[in-house]
Protein backbone atom coordinates (compact mmCIF):
# COMPACT_ATOMS: atom_id res chain seq x y z
CA UNK A 1 0.00 0.00 0.00
CA UNK A 2 2.41 2.63 -1.17
CA UNK A 3 -0.16 5.02 -2.54
CA UNK A 4 0.52 7.75 -5.01
CA UNK A 5 4.06 9.10 -5.23
CA UNK A 6 4.35 12.77 -6.09
CA UNK A 7 6.25 13.40 -9.30
CA UNK A 8 9.00 14.52 -9.64
CA UNK A 9 10.50 12.20 -7.09
CA UNK A 10 14.14 11.29 -7.09
CA UNK A 11 13.31 7.63 -6.68
CA UNK A 12 16.62 7.29 -4.84
CA UNK A 13 18.55 7.59 -8.08
CA UNK A 14 19.75 11.19 -8.27
CA UNK A 15 17.95 14.15 -9.78
CA UNK A 16 18.74 13.69 -13.48
CA UNK A 17 15.51 11.89 -14.17
CA UNK A 18 14.47 12.62 -17.73
CA UNK A 19 17.20 10.38 -19.14
CA UNK A 20 16.00 7.40 -17.17
CA UNK A 21 12.35 7.47 -18.23
CA UNK A 22 11.53 4.49 -20.42
CA UNK A 23 8.42 3.91 -22.48
CA UNK A 24 6.60 0.59 -22.23
CA UNK A 25 3.69 -0.66 -24.32
CA UNK A 26 0.79 -2.29 -22.53
CA UNK A 27 -1.40 -4.11 -24.99
CA UNK A 28 -3.21 -4.24 -27.39
CA UNK A 29 -2.92 -7.94 -26.59
CA UNK A 30 -2.70 -8.42 -22.85
CA UNK A 31 -4.87 -10.64 -20.65
CA UNK A 32 -5.97 -7.75 -18.45
CA UNK A 33 -6.80 -5.08 -21.00
CA UNK A 34 -10.37 -6.39 -21.21
CA UNK A 35 -10.22 -6.33 -24.95
CA UNK A 36 -7.89 -4.38 -27.15
CA UNK A 37 -6.71 -1.39 -25.15
CA UNK A 38 -3.17 -0.15 -25.62
CA UNK A 39 -1.55 2.09 -23.03
CA UNK A 40 1.75 3.84 -23.65
CA UNK A 41 3.30 3.94 -20.19
CA UNK A 42 6.29 6.11 -19.31
CA UNK A 43 8.18 4.62 -16.39
CA UNK A 44 10.75 5.97 -14.00
CA UNK A 45 11.99 2.80 -12.40
CA UNK A 46 8.68 1.19 -11.59
CA UNK A 47 6.77 4.42 -11.01
CA UNK A 48 4.36 5.51 -13.73
CA UNK A 49 5.24 9.01 -14.90
CA UNK A 50 2.71 9.17 -17.72
CA UNK A 51 0.14 6.84 -19.26
CA UNK A 52 -1.66 7.54 -22.51
CA UNK A 53 -4.41 5.20 -23.71
CA UNK A 54 -4.47 4.40 -27.43
CA UNK A 55 -7.86 3.27 -28.67
CA UNK A 56 -9.42 2.37 -32.01
CA UNK A 57 -8.43 -1.29 -32.33
CA UNK A 58 -12.09 -2.28 -32.39
CA UNK A 59 -13.47 0.65 -34.38
CA UNK A 60 -16.23 -0.91 -36.47
CA UNK A 61 -18.38 2.04 -37.56
CA UNK A 62 -21.42 1.30 -35.41
CA UNK A 63 -22.72 4.86 -35.76
CA UNK A 64 -22.39 4.99 -39.55
CA UNK A 65 -23.83 1.52 -40.11
CA UNK A 66 -26.81 2.36 -37.89
CA UNK A 67 -27.44 5.35 -40.18
CA UNK A 68 -27.61 3.07 -43.23
CA UNK A 69 -30.80 1.19 -42.39
CA UNK A 70 -34.29 1.74 -41.03
CA UNK A 71 -34.76 2.56 -37.34
CA UNK A 72 -35.24 -1.02 -36.04
CA UNK A 73 -32.31 -2.24 -38.13
CA UNK A 74 -29.89 -0.06 -36.19
CA UNK A 75 -30.58 -2.22 -33.17
CA UNK A 76 -28.08 -4.94 -34.09
CA UNK A 77 -25.20 -2.47 -34.01
CA UNK A 78 -26.44 -0.94 -30.76
CA UNK A 79 -26.63 -4.46 -29.29
CA UNK A 80 -22.96 -4.99 -30.01
CA UNK A 81 -21.74 -1.79 -28.35
CA UNK A 82 -21.52 -2.96 -24.77
CA UNK A 83 -21.83 -6.64 -25.49
CA UNK A 84 -21.86 -7.73 -21.85
CA UNK A 85 -24.94 -5.57 -21.18
CA UNK A 86 -26.70 -5.65 -24.54
CA UNK A 87 -30.17 -5.03 -23.14
CA UNK A 88 -29.04 -1.80 -21.47
CA UNK A 89 -27.77 -0.59 -24.83
CA UNK A 90 -31.02 -1.58 -26.54
CA UNK A 91 -32.98 0.31 -23.92
CA UNK A 92 -31.14 3.54 -24.67
CA UNK A 93 -31.84 3.22 -28.38
CA UNK A 94 -35.43 2.13 -28.03
CA UNK A 95 -36.25 4.97 -25.63
CA UNK A 96 -34.63 7.50 -27.97
CA UNK A 97 -36.60 6.19 -30.97
CA UNK A 98 -39.87 6.12 -29.04
CA UNK A 99 -39.25 9.64 -27.78
CA UNK A 100 -38.60 10.77 -31.36
CA UNK A 101 -41.75 9.15 -32.78
CA UNK A 102 -44.05 9.61 -29.74
CA UNK A 103 -44.73 5.89 -29.52
CA UNK A 104 -46.94 4.75 -26.63
CA UNK A 105 -45.69 1.62 -24.87
CA UNK A 106 -47.96 -0.67 -22.80
CA UNK A 107 -47.21 -0.77 -19.08
CA UNK A 108 -46.39 -4.47 -19.03
CA UNK A 109 -43.69 -3.97 -21.65
CA UNK A 110 -42.09 -1.19 -19.62
CA UNK A 111 -42.01 -3.36 -16.49
CA UNK A 112 -40.54 -6.26 -18.46
CA UNK A 113 -37.89 -3.94 -19.84
CA UNK A 114 -37.00 -2.70 -16.39
CA UNK A 115 -36.60 -6.23 -15.05
CA UNK A 116 -34.53 -7.44 -18.01
CA UNK A 117 -32.26 -4.42 -17.79
CA UNK A 118 -31.59 -5.03 -14.11
CA UNK A 119 -30.89 -8.72 -14.75
CA UNK A 120 -28.42 -7.72 -17.45
CA UNK A 121 -26.79 -5.24 -15.08
CA UNK A 122 -26.15 -8.18 -12.75
CA UNK A 123 -24.68 -10.23 -15.58
CA UNK A 124 -22.42 -7.35 -16.58
CA UNK A 125 -21.19 -6.74 -13.04
CA UNK A 126 -20.58 -10.48 -12.60
CA UNK A 127 -18.33 -10.50 -15.68
CA UNK A 128 -16.53 -7.49 -14.28
CA UNK A 129 -16.08 -9.14 -10.89
CA UNK A 130 -14.76 -12.36 -12.41
CA UNK A 131 -12.28 -10.71 -14.74
CA UNK A 132 -11.25 -8.21 -12.08
CA UNK A 133 -10.39 -11.19 -9.89
CA UNK A 134 -8.33 -12.67 -12.75
CA UNK A 135 -6.45 -9.40 -13.10
CA UNK A 136 -5.62 -9.45 -9.41
CA UNK A 137 -4.27 -12.98 -9.77
CA UNK A 138 -7.26 -14.86 -8.38
CA UNK A 139 -8.83 -17.59 -10.45
CA UNK A 140 -11.62 -18.67 -8.08
CA UNK A 141 -13.96 -15.65 -8.36
CA UNK A 142 -13.99 -16.12 -12.13
CA UNK A 143 -15.58 -19.55 -11.86
CA UNK A 144 -18.00 -18.50 -9.12
CA UNK A 145 -19.10 -15.45 -11.12
CA UNK A 146 -19.53 -17.37 -14.34
CA UNK A 147 -21.57 -20.03 -12.59
CA UNK A 148 -23.98 -17.35 -11.37
CA UNK A 149 -23.94 -15.53 -14.70
CA UNK A 150 -24.92 -18.68 -16.57
CA UNK A 151 -28.09 -18.85 -14.47
CA UNK A 152 -29.05 -15.35 -15.62
CA UNK A 153 -28.20 -16.26 -19.22
CA UNK A 154 -30.47 -19.30 -19.01
CA UNK A 155 -33.31 -16.95 -18.02
CA UNK A 156 -32.49 -14.75 -21.03
CA UNK A 157 -32.31 -17.83 -23.25
CA UNK A 158 -35.79 -18.83 -22.09
CA UNK A 159 -37.29 -15.37 -22.70
CA UNK A 160 -35.42 -13.97 -25.71
CA UNK A 161 -33.96 -17.04 -27.35
CA UNK A 162 -30.30 -16.05 -27.21
CA UNK A 163 -27.51 -15.88 -24.70
CA UNK A 164 -25.48 -12.75 -25.29
CA UNK A 165 -26.93 -10.43 -27.93
CA UNK A 166 -30.69 -10.36 -27.79
CA UNK A 167 -32.39 -7.84 -30.11
CA UNK A 168 -35.31 -8.14 -27.72
CA UNK A 169 -36.63 -4.61 -27.23
CA UNK A 170 -38.82 -3.54 -30.12
CA UNK A 171 -40.15 -0.09 -30.91
CA UNK A 172 -43.43 -0.07 -28.98
CA UNK A 173 -42.73 -2.94 -26.61
CA UNK A 174 -40.76 -6.16 -26.50
CA UNK A 175 -40.63 -8.99 -29.01
CA UNK A 176 -41.92 -11.78 -26.79
CA UNK A 177 -43.77 -12.10 -23.53
CA UNK A 178 -42.34 -13.58 -20.35
CA UNK A 179 -43.25 -17.23 -19.95
CA UNK A 180 -44.42 -18.71 -16.60
CA UNK A 181 -41.33 -20.92 -16.65
CA UNK A 182 -39.13 -17.83 -16.90
CA UNK A 183 -40.93 -16.22 -13.97
CA UNK A 184 -40.24 -19.32 -11.87
CA UNK A 185 -36.59 -19.22 -12.89
CA UNK A 186 -36.30 -15.54 -11.96
CA UNK A 187 -38.01 -16.13 -8.60
CA UNK A 188 -35.65 -18.97 -7.80
CA UNK A 189 -32.72 -16.80 -8.80
CA UNK A 190 -33.76 -13.82 -6.66
CA UNK A 191 -34.15 -16.07 -3.63
CA UNK A 192 -30.61 -17.38 -3.44
CA UNK A 193 -28.47 -15.00 -5.45
CA UNK A 194 -28.00 -12.78 -2.40
CA UNK A 195 -26.19 -15.50 -0.45
CA UNK A 196 -24.08 -16.43 -3.49
CA UNK A 197 -23.09 -12.78 -3.78
CA UNK A 198 -21.98 -12.75 -0.14
CA UNK A 199 -19.81 -15.76 -0.90
CA UNK A 200 -18.22 -14.14 -3.95
CA UNK A 201 -17.66 -10.89 -2.09
CA UNK A 202 -15.98 -12.67 0.80
CA UNK A 203 -13.48 -14.39 -1.53
CA UNK A 204 -12.14 -11.02 -2.66
CA UNK A 205 -13.05 -8.69 0.20
CA UNK A 206 -11.61 -10.92 2.91
CA UNK A 207 -8.39 -11.56 1.04
CA UNK A 208 -5.52 -9.54 2.51
CA UNK A 209 -3.72 -9.54 -0.85
CA UNK A 210 -6.72 -8.19 -2.73
CA UNK A 211 -7.48 -5.47 -0.20
CA UNK A 212 -3.90 -4.29 0.05
CA UNK A 213 -3.55 -4.19 -3.74
CA UNK A 214 -6.70 -2.12 -4.20
CA UNK A 215 -7.03 0.20 -1.20
CA UNK A 216 -5.63 3.63 -1.99
CA UNK A 217 -4.84 2.62 -5.59
CA UNK A 218 -6.05 4.45 -8.68
CA UNK A 219 -7.76 7.24 -6.78
CA UNK A 220 -9.84 9.82 -8.57
CA UNK A 221 -11.07 12.89 -6.70
CA UNK A 222 -14.56 14.29 -7.17
CA UNK A 223 -13.08 17.17 -9.20
CA UNK A 224 -11.28 14.75 -11.54
CA UNK A 225 -14.48 12.79 -12.00
CA UNK A 226 -16.44 15.89 -12.96
CA UNK A 227 -13.77 17.27 -15.28
CA UNK A 228 -13.45 14.01 -17.24
CA UNK A 229 -17.18 13.31 -17.41
CA UNK A 230 -16.73 10.02 -15.61
CA UNK A 231 -20.10 8.43 -14.78
CA UNK A 232 -21.54 5.29 -13.29
CA UNK A 233 -20.04 3.27 -10.43
CA UNK A 234 -16.70 5.06 -10.85
CA UNK A 235 -18.35 8.40 -10.22
CA UNK A 236 -20.29 7.09 -7.25
CA UNK A 237 -17.14 5.60 -5.76
CA UNK A 238 -15.60 9.09 -5.79
CA UNK A 239 -18.30 10.63 -3.65
CA UNK A 240 -20.75 11.98 -6.22
CA UNK A 241 -24.16 10.46 -5.68
CA UNK A 242 -25.58 10.63 -9.16
CA UNK A 243 -27.69 7.84 -10.63
CA UNK A 244 -29.97 8.58 -13.56
CA UNK A 245 -32.42 5.96 -12.34
CA UNK A 246 -33.02 8.16 -9.29
CA UNK A 247 -32.25 11.64 -10.63
CA UNK A 248 -34.24 11.57 -13.87
CA UNK A 249 -36.30 8.38 -13.68
CA UNK A 250 -37.19 6.61 -16.90
CA UNK A 251 -39.35 3.45 -17.16
CA UNK A 252 -40.81 2.86 -13.67
CA UNK A 253 -37.73 3.47 -11.54
CA UNK A 254 -39.68 6.04 -9.52
CA UNK A 255 -42.15 3.32 -8.46
CA UNK A 256 -39.61 0.92 -6.96
CA UNK A 257 -37.55 1.25 -3.79
CA UNK A 258 -33.80 1.08 -4.09
CA UNK A 259 -30.78 2.91 -2.74
CA UNK A 260 -27.92 4.46 -4.64
CA UNK A 261 -24.71 3.14 -3.08
CA UNK A 262 -21.80 5.54 -2.94
CA UNK A 263 -18.40 5.83 -1.32
CA UNK A 264 -16.04 8.74 -0.90
CA UNK A 265 -12.62 7.08 -1.16
CA UNK A 266 -12.49 7.00 -4.96
CA UNK A 267 -10.06 4.07 -5.13
CA UNK A 268 -10.32 0.63 -6.72
CA UNK A 269 -11.64 -0.93 -3.52
CA UNK A 270 -14.42 1.66 -3.30
CA UNK A 271 -15.47 0.82 -6.88
CA UNK A 272 -15.55 -2.86 -5.95
CA UNK A 273 -17.82 -2.13 -2.97
CA UNK A 274 -20.09 0.16 -4.98
CA UNK A 275 -20.58 -2.43 -7.72
CA UNK A 276 -21.29 -5.22 -5.23
CA UNK A 277 -23.87 -3.04 -3.48
CA UNK A 278 -25.42 -2.13 -6.84
CA UNK A 279 -25.92 -5.81 -7.52
CA UNK A 280 -27.78 -6.15 -4.21
CA UNK A 281 -30.01 -3.23 -5.15
CA UNK A 282 -30.70 -4.82 -8.54
CA UNK A 283 -32.01 -7.97 -6.85
CA UNK A 284 -34.36 -5.73 -4.85
CA UNK A 285 -35.60 -4.06 -8.04
CA UNK A 286 -36.18 -7.40 -9.81
CA UNK A 287 -38.16 -8.69 -6.81
CA UNK A 288 -40.37 -5.60 -6.82
CA UNK A 289 -40.94 -5.79 -10.57
CA UNK A 290 -42.11 -9.39 -10.23
CA UNK A 291 -44.66 -8.27 -7.62
CA UNK A 292 -45.92 -5.35 -9.66
CA UNK A 293 -45.89 -6.89 -13.16
CA UNK A 294 -49.34 -6.07 -14.61
CA UNK A 295 -51.28 -8.15 -17.11
CA UNK A 296 -51.82 -6.87 -20.62
CA UNK A 297 -50.13 -6.47 -23.98
CA UNK A 298 -46.40 -6.75 -24.28
CA UNK A 299 -46.26 -4.54 -27.38
CA UNK A 300 -48.29 -1.74 -28.88
CA UNK A 301 -50.70 -3.33 -31.39
CA UNK A 302 -50.51 -0.20 -33.57
CA UNK A 303 -46.89 -0.99 -34.37
CA UNK A 304 -46.94 -4.45 -35.87
CA UNK A 305 -43.57 -5.97 -36.61
CA UNK A 306 -43.52 -5.73 -40.44
CA UNK A 307 -44.35 -2.03 -40.43
CA UNK A 308 -41.58 -1.07 -38.01
CA UNK A 309 -39.09 -0.62 -40.85
CA UNK A 310 -41.39 1.92 -42.50
CA UNK A 311 -41.63 4.24 -39.49
CA UNK A 312 -40.64 7.82 -40.36
CA UNK A 313 -39.50 10.52 -37.96
CA UNK A 314 -38.50 14.17 -37.86
CA UNK A 315 -36.69 16.00 -35.10
CA UNK A 316 -34.14 15.26 -32.44
CA UNK A 317 -34.14 13.20 -29.27
CA UNK A 318 -31.66 12.27 -26.58
CA UNK A 319 -32.58 9.99 -23.69
CA UNK A 320 -29.86 9.35 -21.09
CA UNK A 321 -30.02 6.01 -19.30
CA UNK A 322 -27.95 4.43 -16.56
CA UNK A 323 -26.05 1.52 -18.07
CA UNK A 324 -23.79 -0.65 -15.88
CA UNK A 325 -20.83 1.48 -16.97
CA UNK A 326 -22.42 4.91 -16.59
CA UNK A 327 -24.53 7.39 -18.50
CA UNK A 328 -25.43 5.92 -21.87
CA UNK A 329 -27.46 7.90 -24.32
CA UNK A 330 -28.28 7.99 -28.00
CA UNK A 331 -28.79 11.25 -29.82
CA UNK A 332 -31.04 10.66 -32.80
CA UNK A 333 -31.79 13.10 -35.59
CA UNK A 334 -34.56 12.22 -38.03
CA UNK A 335 -34.93 13.99 -41.37
CA UNK A 336 -38.43 12.79 -42.24
CA UNK A 337 -37.36 9.56 -43.92
CA UNK A 338 -37.40 6.06 -42.49
CA UNK A 339 -33.61 6.09 -42.06
CA UNK A 340 -32.07 8.07 -39.16
CA UNK A 341 -30.01 11.06 -40.27
CA UNK A 342 -27.64 10.82 -37.32
CA UNK A 343 -27.09 8.28 -34.56
CA UNK A 344 -24.69 9.72 -32.02
CA UNK A 345 -23.64 7.44 -29.20
CA UNK A 346 -22.66 8.80 -25.81
CA UNK A 347 -20.71 5.88 -24.42
CA UNK A 348 -19.74 5.86 -20.75
CA UNK A 349 -16.64 3.68 -21.10
CA UNK A 350 -15.03 6.19 -23.47
CA UNK A 351 -15.31 9.01 -20.96
CA UNK A 352 -14.29 6.75 -18.07
CA UNK A 353 -11.23 5.58 -19.98
CA UNK A 354 -10.05 9.15 -20.54
CA UNK A 355 -9.30 9.40 -16.82
CA UNK A 356 -6.45 6.85 -17.15
CA UNK A 357 -3.57 9.41 -17.16
CA UNK A 358 -4.78 11.06 -13.95
CA UNK A 359 -5.65 7.76 -12.33
CA UNK A 360 -2.28 6.10 -12.93
CA UNK A 361 0.25 8.91 -12.52
CA UNK A 362 2.51 8.28 -9.52
CA UNK A 363 1.56 4.66 -8.90
CA UNK A 364 3.63 1.55 -9.41
CA UNK A 365 3.45 -0.42 -12.65
CA UNK A 366 1.91 -3.32 -10.68
CA UNK A 367 -1.09 -1.14 -9.83
CA UNK A 368 -1.86 -0.58 -13.51
CA UNK A 369 -3.95 -3.71 -14.09
CA UNK A 370 -5.96 -3.11 -10.91
CA UNK A 371 -6.75 0.45 -11.91
CA UNK A 372 -7.55 -0.31 -15.56
CA UNK A 373 -9.84 -3.23 -14.74
CA UNK A 374 -11.68 -1.13 -12.15
CA UNK A 375 -12.86 1.11 -15.00
CA UNK A 376 -14.66 -1.90 -16.51
CA UNK A 377 -14.07 -0.79 -20.09
CA UNK A 378 -15.79 -2.61 -22.94
CA UNK A 379 -14.21 -1.86 -26.25
CA UNK A 380 -17.20 -2.33 -28.45
CA UNK A 381 -18.46 0.76 -26.71
CA UNK A 382 -15.22 2.74 -26.45
CA UNK A 383 -14.24 2.41 -30.12
CA UNK A 384 -17.79 1.97 -31.42
CA UNK B 1 -3.65 -53.02 -19.65
CA UNK B 2 -0.49 -54.44 -18.09
CA UNK B 3 -0.53 -57.48 -20.37
CA UNK B 4 -1.40 -55.71 -23.60
CA UNK B 5 0.93 -54.22 -26.19
CA UNK B 6 0.27 -50.92 -27.94
CA UNK B 7 1.74 -50.72 -31.41
CA UNK B 8 2.04 -47.26 -32.95
CA UNK B 9 4.45 -45.14 -34.93
CA UNK B 10 6.12 -42.12 -33.38
CA UNK B 11 4.32 -39.90 -35.88
CA UNK B 12 0.90 -41.18 -34.87
CA UNK B 13 1.71 -40.78 -31.17
CA UNK B 14 2.87 -37.20 -31.79
CA UNK B 15 -0.32 -36.32 -33.66
CA UNK B 16 -2.45 -37.80 -30.92
CA UNK B 17 -0.52 -35.91 -28.26
CA UNK B 18 -0.70 -32.61 -30.12
CA UNK B 19 -4.44 -32.92 -30.59
CA UNK B 20 -5.15 -33.75 -26.98
CA UNK B 21 -3.01 -31.05 -25.39
CA UNK B 22 -3.86 -27.83 -27.19
CA UNK B 23 -3.02 -24.73 -25.20
CA UNK B 24 -5.25 -21.87 -26.28
CA UNK B 25 -4.10 -18.28 -26.34
CA UNK B 26 -5.93 -15.76 -24.11
CA UNK B 27 -6.79 -13.39 -26.88
CA UNK B 28 -10.18 -11.72 -26.97
CA UNK B 29 -11.22 -9.17 -29.55
CA UNK B 30 -14.92 -8.46 -29.13
CA UNK B 31 -18.29 -9.97 -28.23
CA UNK B 32 -17.27 -13.57 -29.05
CA UNK B 33 -14.54 -13.36 -26.39
CA UNK B 34 -17.26 -13.35 -23.75
CA UNK B 35 -18.69 -16.60 -25.14
CA UNK B 36 -15.15 -17.98 -25.29
CA UNK B 37 -14.84 -17.16 -21.59
CA UNK B 38 -18.18 -18.89 -20.99
CA UNK B 39 -16.84 -21.95 -22.79
CA UNK B 40 -13.85 -22.10 -20.46
CA UNK B 41 -16.01 -21.14 -17.45
CA UNK B 42 -18.00 -23.21 -15.03
CA UNK B 43 -20.92 -24.60 -17.01
CA UNK B 44 -19.21 -25.60 -20.24
CA UNK B 45 -15.72 -26.31 -18.88
CA UNK B 46 -13.84 -27.14 -22.02
CA UNK B 47 -10.93 -28.43 -19.95
CA UNK B 48 -12.79 -31.73 -20.31
CA UNK B 49 -11.46 -31.93 -23.87
CA UNK B 50 -7.80 -31.59 -23.02
CA UNK B 51 -7.45 -27.94 -23.77
CA UNK B 52 -7.55 -26.26 -20.41
CA UNK B 53 -4.37 -24.23 -20.00
CA UNK B 54 -5.13 -20.76 -21.32
CA UNK B 55 -1.80 -19.06 -21.89
CA UNK B 56 -1.22 -15.32 -21.83
CA UNK B 57 1.81 -15.34 -24.09
CA UNK B 58 1.72 -16.34 -27.77
CA UNK B 59 5.02 -18.13 -27.28
CA UNK B 60 3.43 -20.65 -24.92
CA UNK B 61 0.31 -21.44 -26.90
CA UNK B 62 -0.69 -23.67 -29.81
CA UNK B 63 -4.20 -22.48 -30.59
CA UNK B 64 -5.34 -18.99 -31.46
CA UNK B 65 -9.06 -18.34 -31.24
CA UNK B 66 -9.81 -15.18 -33.20
CA UNK B 67 -12.91 -14.10 -31.31
CA UNK B 68 -14.36 -10.94 -32.72
CA UNK B 69 -14.24 -8.31 -35.43
CA UNK B 70 -10.85 -7.90 -37.09
CA UNK B 71 -10.23 -4.24 -37.88
CA UNK B 72 -7.62 -2.86 -40.21
CA UNK B 73 -5.78 -1.43 -37.21
CA UNK B 74 -5.73 -4.78 -35.39
CA UNK B 75 -4.95 -7.04 -38.39
CA UNK B 76 -1.14 -6.43 -38.42
CA UNK B 77 -1.05 -7.13 -34.69
CA UNK B 78 -2.90 -10.43 -35.18
CA UNK B 79 -0.38 -11.46 -37.84
CA UNK B 80 2.46 -10.53 -35.50
CA UNK B 81 0.98 -12.54 -32.65
CA UNK B 82 0.50 -15.49 -34.99
CA UNK B 83 4.12 -15.25 -36.10
CA UNK B 84 5.26 -15.27 -32.48
CA UNK B 85 3.52 -18.58 -31.80
CA UNK B 86 5.70 -21.67 -32.01
CA UNK B 87 4.93 -24.58 -34.37
CA UNK B 88 2.64 -26.50 -34.48
CA UNK B 89 0.00 -23.79 -34.38
CA UNK B 90 -3.69 -23.71 -35.23
CA UNK B 91 -6.33 -21.03 -35.69
CA UNK B 92 -10.07 -21.14 -34.99
CA UNK B 93 -12.04 -18.28 -36.49
CA UNK B 94 -14.89 -17.74 -34.07
CA UNK B 95 -18.07 -16.04 -35.16
CA UNK B 96 -19.41 -14.26 -38.22
CA UNK B 97 -17.12 -11.24 -37.86
CA UNK B 98 -13.84 -13.14 -37.79
CA UNK B 99 -14.99 -15.51 -40.54
CA UNK B 100 -16.40 -13.02 -43.03
CA UNK B 101 -16.89 -9.55 -41.52
CA UNK B 102 -20.30 -10.37 -40.10
CA UNK B 103 -22.73 -7.47 -39.65
CA UNK B 104 -19.84 -5.01 -40.01
CA UNK B 105 -18.82 -6.17 -43.48
CA UNK B 106 -19.92 -2.85 -45.00
CA UNK B 107 -17.77 -0.83 -42.62
CA UNK B 108 -14.71 1.01 -43.91
CA UNK B 109 -12.39 -0.17 -41.14
CA UNK B 110 -13.26 -3.86 -40.99
CA UNK B 111 -11.30 -6.73 -42.57
CA UNK B 112 -13.81 -9.15 -44.06
CA UNK B 113 -12.42 -12.36 -42.67
CA UNK B 114 -9.34 -13.13 -40.61
CA UNK B 115 -8.29 -15.65 -43.28
CA UNK B 116 -6.82 -12.72 -45.19
CA UNK B 117 -4.32 -12.33 -42.37
CA UNK B 118 -3.65 -15.80 -40.93
CA UNK B 119 -4.44 -19.33 -42.19
CA UNK B 120 -7.60 -20.64 -40.52
CA UNK B 121 -8.27 -24.29 -39.65
CA UNK B 122 -11.86 -24.20 -38.41
CA UNK B 123 -14.59 -21.61 -38.92
CA UNK B 124 -17.44 -21.30 -36.42
CA UNK B 125 -20.63 -19.57 -37.48
CA UNK B 126 -22.99 -17.62 -35.26
CA UNK B 127 -23.15 -14.09 -33.93
CA UNK B 128 -21.96 -14.93 -31.35
CA UNK B 129 -21.62 -18.74 -31.52
CA UNK B 130 -22.83 -20.55 -28.45
CA UNK B 131 -20.15 -22.19 -26.29
CA UNK B 132 -21.32 -25.58 -27.55
CA UNK B 133 -20.42 -24.50 -31.10
CA UNK B 134 -16.94 -23.50 -30.00
CA UNK B 135 -16.48 -26.83 -28.23
CA UNK B 136 -17.58 -28.60 -31.42
CA UNK B 137 -14.99 -26.60 -33.34
CA UNK B 138 -12.33 -27.69 -30.87
CA UNK B 139 -13.34 -31.32 -31.25
CA UNK B 140 -13.28 -30.94 -35.03
CA UNK B 141 -9.79 -29.45 -34.90
CA UNK B 142 -8.58 -32.25 -32.63
CA UNK B 143 -9.94 -34.87 -35.02
CA UNK B 144 -8.19 -33.19 -37.92
CA UNK B 145 -4.89 -32.99 -36.07
CA UNK B 146 -5.07 -36.69 -35.21
CA UNK B 147 -5.91 -37.49 -38.85
CA UNK B 148 -3.11 -35.22 -40.10
CA UNK B 149 -5.37 -32.88 -42.06
CA UNK B 150 -4.27 -29.41 -40.87
CA UNK B 151 -2.59 -26.45 -42.55
CA UNK B 152 0.10 -24.44 -40.84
Amino acid sequence: MMGRIQFPSTGGRGTDMEDKVIEVNFGPQHPSTHGVLRIKVKLDGEIIVDAQPVIGYLHRNAEKLAEMGAYPKGMIYIDRLDYVAALNMELGYVLAVENLMDVQVPERALWIRQMMVELNREASHLIWLGTHGLDMGMLTPFFYCFRERERILRIFDEITGSRLLYNYFAIGGVYSDITPKAIDMIKEWTEDFGTKLEEIQSILGKSYIYVSRTKGVGTLSAEDVLSYGVTGPMQRASGIKRDLRKDSPYLFYDKVNFDVPYRTEGDVYARFLVRIEEMRQSIKIVKQVLEKLPQGDFYNKKYSKPMLVRLKATGESYVPTESPKGEFGIHLIGDGSSIPYRVRIRSPSFANLSSIPTMLKGYKIADLTAAVSSIDPVFGEVDR
Amino acid sequence: MSDSILVTSLDEALKWGTGKSLWPFTFGLACCAIEMMSAMGSDYDWARFGSDVFRDSPRHSDLMIVSGTVTKKMAPRIRRLYDQMAFPKFVISMGACASAGGPYVRGYSVVDGVDQVVPVDVYVYGCPPRPEALIQALKMLQDRIVAGRVKH
